[in-house]
């Protein structure tokens, strides 16, 4: 059993890792990652732009992002990517690759779910950031962008790394497309070899989980790490943190 | 052909039995996999708080597993690779008898198991250690100061991830596609498949979706007010 899958390791390690890369187009694991990365670099400024829709005292921003963030919450991933997959080619025209349909479609989905993050931020700050900065002469983009985003988005920082790990998990839907990520190149390798399935997907399980758990851990830790630069040195108890925590404040 | 024609899709009664085969598929599938999965939490959270030592790293490593690798490939490991390993009686038996339907109840039964877990954990940690206290205090034993002091707090704090987690389930229902259960993303795509009216049963399915997570969300709500024992005191 063992044997079998370092055999298999040894044989289609490339084709995981990069798909068939110089023969044909980018896939396995590098995929992923990227289509993950890009995903979240767009999504990113996409939930902001949502959230302030949310929050507009206009009727016609907020209630088409409202009706949008509540379509994306109530239906599956994989309805959205299917509608993706149908639409995109029809309104372009042209032959659109799998990869870009997967990635629209995950920075509509994760931008939704993310601006409810910052929304939440935005709302928790609370009206007396707002106030004070229009009393000191800010306008009302001037204040969301020095005063109320920075201290929002610097307390989303977990949450953003934690969907980070969701958009890599959710990057493996797009195998109903063909998108060659790692799961394809994982179904690849089984179509090759078609005798030993559970050791193919056992190594496509343990490649996601040492990512995704490693990717939990950094969150994990920063938002410790946030969580006490948030607390200040007021609410230090235990001596042994006391030294590095002034330090930190003192940076603040 | 031409043109937008929902009633293509909706005076077909060939079309609509697909689709409520499919609804009912996705509705077994859904509450069987939420049955099994808060049985195991509770099982799971139980093994957590009990003083075996062993219960805790088993338990956190099996949280830790479901929450890190995508529930696709997991159900995948199920039902390409566990359900090949198989004895061959039982694997023929699950054969005959929908191994399709039943392994999506296992692989997304045992994946929000974990979550469910952990959502009871975190609002069993929000209450107060003094309540425990208190409870012993005023004659309760452990079991009983579980029973009517900390689980039905704990229970109510775990309330709004439970619900969210809930709507998530039915939605990872539709993974069950990839493994081949007849549910209703497979029942849209078949549809499709037959009347070419792509842009009609995508919006029929995304309704329906969307129609059952909200009635889900809503019940969820529901539970929630009346949960509260200030909104509860007040009627």
């Amino acid at each position: 059993m063992i044997h079998d899958f370092i055999t298999i390791i040894q044989d289609y390690w490339l084709l995981l890792l990069i798909g068939q890369y110089p023969n044909g187009p980018l896939g396995g694991l590098a995929n992923t990652l990227i289509l993950s990365a890009l995903a979240i670099a767009f999504a990113f400024p996409v939930s902001i732009l949502m959230a302030l829709a949310r929050l507009s005292k206009w009727w016609f921003l907020r209630w088409p992002m409202t009706a949008l963030v509540y379509v994306t919450r109530g239906v599956p991933l994989l309805m959205l990517i299917l509608w993706c997959y149908f639409v995109i080619p029809l309104w372009t025209g042209a032959d659109v690759p799998s990869f870009l349909i997967m990635l629209v479609t995950l920075v509509i989905y994760q931008g939704a779910f993310l601006s409810e993050v910052v929304r939440a931020g935005i709302v928790s700050l609370g009206q007396g950031q707002m106030d004070a900065a229009r009393a000191l002469g800010h306008g009302y983009m001037g204040a969301m962008r020095f005063v109320i985003l920075p201290q929002a988005l610097y307390n989303m920082i977990p949450s953003m790394i934690s969907t980070f790990v969701s958009t890599i998990k959710d990057t493996t839907l797009g195998y109903v497309i063909n998108v060659p990520d790692l799961t394809f190149a994982a179904s690849q390798v089984n179509n090759q070899l078609l005798t030993q399935p559970f050791q193919v997907f056992l190594i496509l399980a343990v490649v996601y989980y040492i990512l995704c758990w490693s990717l939990t851990f950094v969150a994990n830790s920063v938002e410790r790490r946030i969580a006490r630069r948030r607390a200040g040195p007021r609410n230090v108890r235990l001596p042994a943190e006391a030294a590095p925590l002034k330090t930190i404040t003192e940076q603040l | 052909m031409n043109g937008f024609d929902l009633s293509a899709i909706l005076s077909n009664p060939d079309y609509i039995s697909m689709l409520l085969h499919g609804i009912e598929m996705t509705f077994i599938i859904y509450i069987g996999s939420w049955v099994l999965a808060m049985t195991l939490a509770i099982l799971l959270l139980a093994l957590r708080v009990s003083p075996l030592r062993i219960g805790e790293p088993i338990v956190a490593a099996y949280v830790s597993y479901h929450r890190n690798v995508p529930t696709l490939v997991q159900l995948m490991l199920w039902y390409f690779g566990i359900f090949t390993l198989m004895p061959q009686g039982l694997s023929d038996w699950l054969a005959n008898n929908n191994a399709e339907a039943i392994f999506a109840v296992i692989g997304l039964g045992l994946c929000q198991a974990a979550y469910f877990s952990e959502d009871l954990r975190s609002g069993l940690r929000s209450v107060s250690p003094g309540q425990m206290e208190a409870a012993q205090a005023l004659g309760h034993g452990y079991a009983s100061a579980m029973r009517f002091v900390i689980m039905p707090q704990g229970v109510r704090n775990a309330l709004p991830p439970l619900i969210n987690h809930s709507v998530s389930l039915f939605k990872n229902s539709s993974l069950a596609i990839v493994i081949g259960a007849p549910e209703l993303t497979h029942a849209v795509k078949e549809i499709e498949n037959i009347s070419f009216r792509t842009f009609e049963i995508y919006l029929v399915g995304t309704v329906t979706y969307l129609f059952f997570s909200l009635i889900i969300m809503g019940i969820g709500a529901y539970i929630a007010t009346r949960a509260d024992p200030a909104r509860r005191a007040r009627a």
